[in-house]
């Protein structure tokens, strides 16, 4: 389990966070969602560590990190994979060399064990027999799966993943969110999803949380997003002028449905 | 302007303590050192080897034509040749040349590397990238750059030889006995101490401009160059302590 309590962040004179309470639930996916500048990249390099807050906390397992040791950030870091949006795969790489990085800095398997366990992650990401292929040869869709595959072949605790669907198109990027929320099960992680993409917050959203301007102004899950009255929320989900036209009929429907029982 | 100086020394200096920590795994490390002594090493031979002739071969030249019509005997060339390249000429050009080459190359690199959020990805996974990313290239430039600056100074003497002997200025006996006149070891010895300095110079101020770079591309171009002009000024006020100190 992740917490952040009260966490404010500031750049300069601008307050990107203004004092963020969430619990990012355990064996679930956790999605930050909200508009392009809400803050949500910001939230989530500080829940990996690579900003300070400027003011707040944040407890992994009710320890809070600012009482790690070096060797406890070092620990704690090495349970976390983390898909970056533009997905960091080391170009001068091949996918196997990319996806046994983390092993070959971390672990004394041999070459043959580390082999095995890259083909595995590889089969998991529906992705065998690419291991050659340099991160160029391949496409964007492959290059996040790849990501997945890189960020899990330490079997992390926590995967963070940085707008997993970007650039990618809608089938896609479902294939993608599948996988995330398939392998967040499989291992039972705390998975930390940070989007604007709809399609995952319907398809994927267990525990979500809304930021708006710096603060979070909703959450909840994808069940209760539909019926929800939050302004942010119908504003950030319904806004094309098609999406509103469609959440009408479908709120006439629903009332007419409701008419019709009493009846 | 002052604070931007004191806040970037203490950066750099703060960050050392960063690069010289345990290594995660060793040989991930040895690996990177080979690598970087390949790309230094082998990678810069040839661009050495020519600055290197024609530092010795207009030395030579300049020197025989400030010369001409005096008392001084002409085996003085050989003389004076060999000591400008050993002492001076050999250890500051190579240097340069690389922060130039070498340098420019790091601090591309490594920002580049900032950019495309590998850093964060390597530093995300526990690896201690200013370790991995700077200390092989350390330690790489320490062992290669003094071969280099020796070979930079064989080659001077030859291209001396080849500028002036070939060409009537004087005879092969003459120069060679140049080369071997009043010879004291303790020259080499502060062309050693020069290269390992500069190499060091070069390297951690190359990678810390790449290590540090924020933005764009633009800022990228920007650090690169930084990395070479703030070099070539740190070797250029070394070379002078240096002098000072073991000529003093």
């Amino acid at each position: 389990m992740i917490k952040v309590e009260n966490i404010k962040k500031s750049f300069d004179d601008i307050e990107v966070l203004k004092g963020i309470d969430f619990i990012f639930e355990p064996g679930k996916t956790n999605l930050i969602i909200g508009r392009s500048g809400a803050g949500k990249t910001v939230l989530l390099k500080i829940l990996v560590g690579l900003f300070q807050p400027t003011s707040g906390n944040v407890f992994y397992n009710d320890v809070n990190t600012d009482k790690f040791s070096k060797k406890e950030i070092r620990k704690i870091r090495m349970e976390m994979g983390m898909l970056f949006q533009g997905n960091a795969l080391f170009d001068s790489m091949t996918i196997e060399e990319n996806i046994r990085f983390p092993l070959d800095m971390f672990t004394k398997d041999t070459m043959k064990e580390k082999t095995i366990i890259v083909d595995k992650c590889l089969e998991r990401v529906s992705l065998k027999g690419i291991n050659s292929k340099f991160p160029s040869e391949i496409s964007g869709g492959m290059q996040k799966r790849v990501g997945i595959a890189r960020s899990i072949v330490l079997k992390p605790k926590y995967l963070f993943c940085d707008e997993p669907n970007s650039g990618l198109d809608p089938k896609t990027a479902i294939t993608i969110d599948e996988l995330i929320s398939d392998i967040t099960d499989e291992y039972n992680i705390t998975t930390v999803i940070n989007t604007h993409d709809m399609n995952s917050v319907m398809e994927i959203g267990e525990n979500i949380c809304l930021l708006h301007k710096g603060k979070l102004v909703w959450k909840g899950n994808k069940d209760e997003v539909i019926d929800s009255d939050n302004e942010n929320l119908t504003d950030f989900i319904f806004a094309s002028p098609f999406l509103q036209k469609l959440k009408d009929r479908a709120l006439g429907y629903k009332a007419s449905m409701k008419e019709q029982n009493k009846i | 302007m002052e604070k931007n100086l004191l806040y970037h020394l203490g950066r750099y200096m703060n960050w050392h303590g960063q690069i010289y920590s345990r290594p995660e795994n060793g040989r991930m490390y040895y690996k990177e050192i080979i690598r970087q002594l390949y790309d230094i090493g082998i990678g810069s031979l040839s661009i050495v080897l020519i600055i290197s002739i024609f530092i010795g071969a207009v030395t030579a030249v300049q020197f025989f034509y400030q010369m001409d019509g005096t008392t001084i005997p002409p085996y003085f060339i050989g003389y004076i040749v060999r000591d400008m390249t050993i002492i001076e000429l050999a250890p500051t050009f190579t240097c340069l040349v690389l922060a130039g080459k070498v340098g420019s190359n790091m601090a591309s690199e490594i920002g580049g590397m900032r950019q495309k959020e590998h850093i964060d990805a390597m530093e995300i996974m526990g690896v201690n990238t200013a370790a991995y990313l700077v200390l092989p290239k350390i330690i790489a430039s320490l062992l290669i750059i003094p071969i280099l600056v020796s070979v930079s100074a064989i080659v001077s003497n030859a291209g001396g030889y080849m500028a002036s002997v070939p060409t009537g200025l004087f005879t092969s006996g003459e120069y060679i006995r140049g080369l071997r006149a009043f010879f004291i070891p303790s020259h080499v010895t502060m062309m050693y101490v020069k290269s390992v300095v500069f190499a060091y110079i070069m390297t951690s101020v190359s990678c810390y401009q790449g290590y540090h770079v924020t933005g764009g591309s633009i800022e990228l171009g920007k650090a690169s160059t930084q990395a070479v002009v703030y070099s070539s000024i740190l070797i250029l006020i070394a070379d002078y302590i240096i002098a000072v100190l073991l000529t003093g």
